[in-house]
């Protein structure tokens, strides 16, 4: 076997698991809604193998992440599953695989048979034929997607915080109960989520005597969710590496600046602007 | 409709406007929103560029989208330049809207920020 593939042989040769059992082994660290599906998928394979994960109240969000990412990942496995049965048709068949630079040679693409769980054909282990750019490349991204299951989505992913509470209070106010629990895991100040909270709601509100936030205007908990997580891409990921673990301060010139305590770097950000707000309600003009 | 008379400006007046108006060019185009009573809210379109015509803007949208709205001065904004204010959640239609190459504006995306929930 030709030497830069001499560190795979192992990998080659064994017979790697269906996608289904490797993506339970590796923790996928997804909410509520994602932790059904794989807990169906787990049913499929092996239901006696793990207690389904505590459903823990705290971390039930991961405010990091949004809706569509999720659905990626359901699809990426899709797509990789779909992309294990291909090669596996491939090696079976012989067939020319799909990109334009193979199909014009069908010839030599006939002979990349074989199948790389099994390690048959061109994967045998003492194989010397030379295997062309797209069966590697396929394998590579078998392989990485098998080893490193979490690889796609590292980094922010295990970020959760508390989902806000959010409670009626009478007619035209929300309480956003455990604002300051929040903003603690944030590492940031009740004020600045405050008027970030105000800014794009477009309302005002105060803090009642157990510091919780009184809002103006009828919220959902969805709502408010949804702004925080824009409030913690803009003021609390590390741009570079996606870390949460991040300072806000007030450098110099009245500049706000986030640093990373992951990776050190450091960025500004703007300050948050009310920006144009219309006259609600009452029309005081009109009296004064 | 043709919406190409809402461009009502000529492309070498482009340089003055820039430097006339730098706070507004330069920056976002902000879609808010905003609760009314009840039910009820505003969606505040804030910094289009002076470029448009905000009255051609407004009337065509008010149409399209089947609301009221009007237009706040820049002295009623209190110097934040004219918004356009519209009747409802109107925040994804307006960006459509500029955004839109042969129906709106051909605003590019990345200079609008949509605020709210
Ligand atoms: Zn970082």
């Amino acid at each position: 076997m030709a030497s830069p593939n001499d560190d795979t042989k192992e990998t080659a040769m064994s017979h790697t698991p269906p996608p289904g059992a490797e993506a339970d082994g590796g923790d996928l660290d997804l909410s509520l809604m994602k932790k059904k599906k794989k807990k169906v998928k787990k049913d499929d394979d092996d239901a006696a193998e793990e207690a389904p994960a505590p459903a823990d109240g705290e971390e039930a969000i991961d405010l990091t992440m949004k809706k569509k990412k999720k659905k990626k990942v359901v699809k990426e496995e899709d797509e990789f599953a779909k992309k294990l049965e291909a090669l596996k048709l491939e090696g079976k068949e012989g067939e020319e695989g799909a990109a334009g630079g193979a199909a014009a040679a069908p010839a030599e693409l006939s002979e990349q048979d074989g199948d790389m769980e099994k390690g048959t054909g061109i994967w045998q282990h003492d194989e010397v034929k030379t295997i062309t750019y797209e069966p590697l490349l396929s394998r590579f991204f078998a392989l990485l997607a098998q080893k490193n299951p979490d690889h796609a989505t590292s980094g922010t992913r295990s970020y959760k915080i508390p989902p806000p509470q959010c409670l009626r209070e009478g007619n035209k106010k929300t309480i956003f109960a455990n604002i300051a629990e929040i903003c603690k895991r944030m590492k940031r100040t009740d004020e600045h989520v405050t008027s970030y909270l105000f800014a794009e709601l477009g309302t005002t509100g105060s803090v009642d005597g157990s510091r919780r936030l009184v809002i103006k205007g009828k919220f959902q908990q969805k709502q408010i969710e949804n702004v925080l997580r824009t409030y913690i891409i803009e003021y609390v990921t590390c741009k570079t590496c996606r870390s949460p673990n991040t300072e806000l301060s007030k450098g110099e010139n009245r500049l706000y600046f986030i640093t990373c305590n992951s990776c050190g770097s450091r960025r500004s950000v703007q300050a948050i602007k009310t920006g144009f707000s219309a006259q609600v309600g009452k029309r005081r003009k009109m009296q004064g | 409709m043709s919406i190409e008379n809402l461009k009502s400006y000529d492309p070498f007046a482009e340089a003055d406007d820039d430097s006339g108006q730098t706070k507004q060019t330069q920056e976002y185009i902000h879609i808010r929103i905003q609760q009314r009573n009840g039910r009820k809210t505003l969606t505040t379109v804030q910094g289009i560029p002076a470029k448009f015509d905000h009255k051609k803007i407004l009337k065509v949208v008010k149409k399209d989208f089947a609301c009221n709205g009007t237009i706040i001065s820049d002295t009623e904004s209190k110097g934040m330049g004219e918004v356009i204010q519209l009747q409802g959640d109107q925040r994804l239609k307006i960006k459509e809207f500029l955004t839109n190459k042969e129906e709106g504006l051909g605003l590019d995306e990345k200079t609008i920020k949509v605020h709210g929930f």
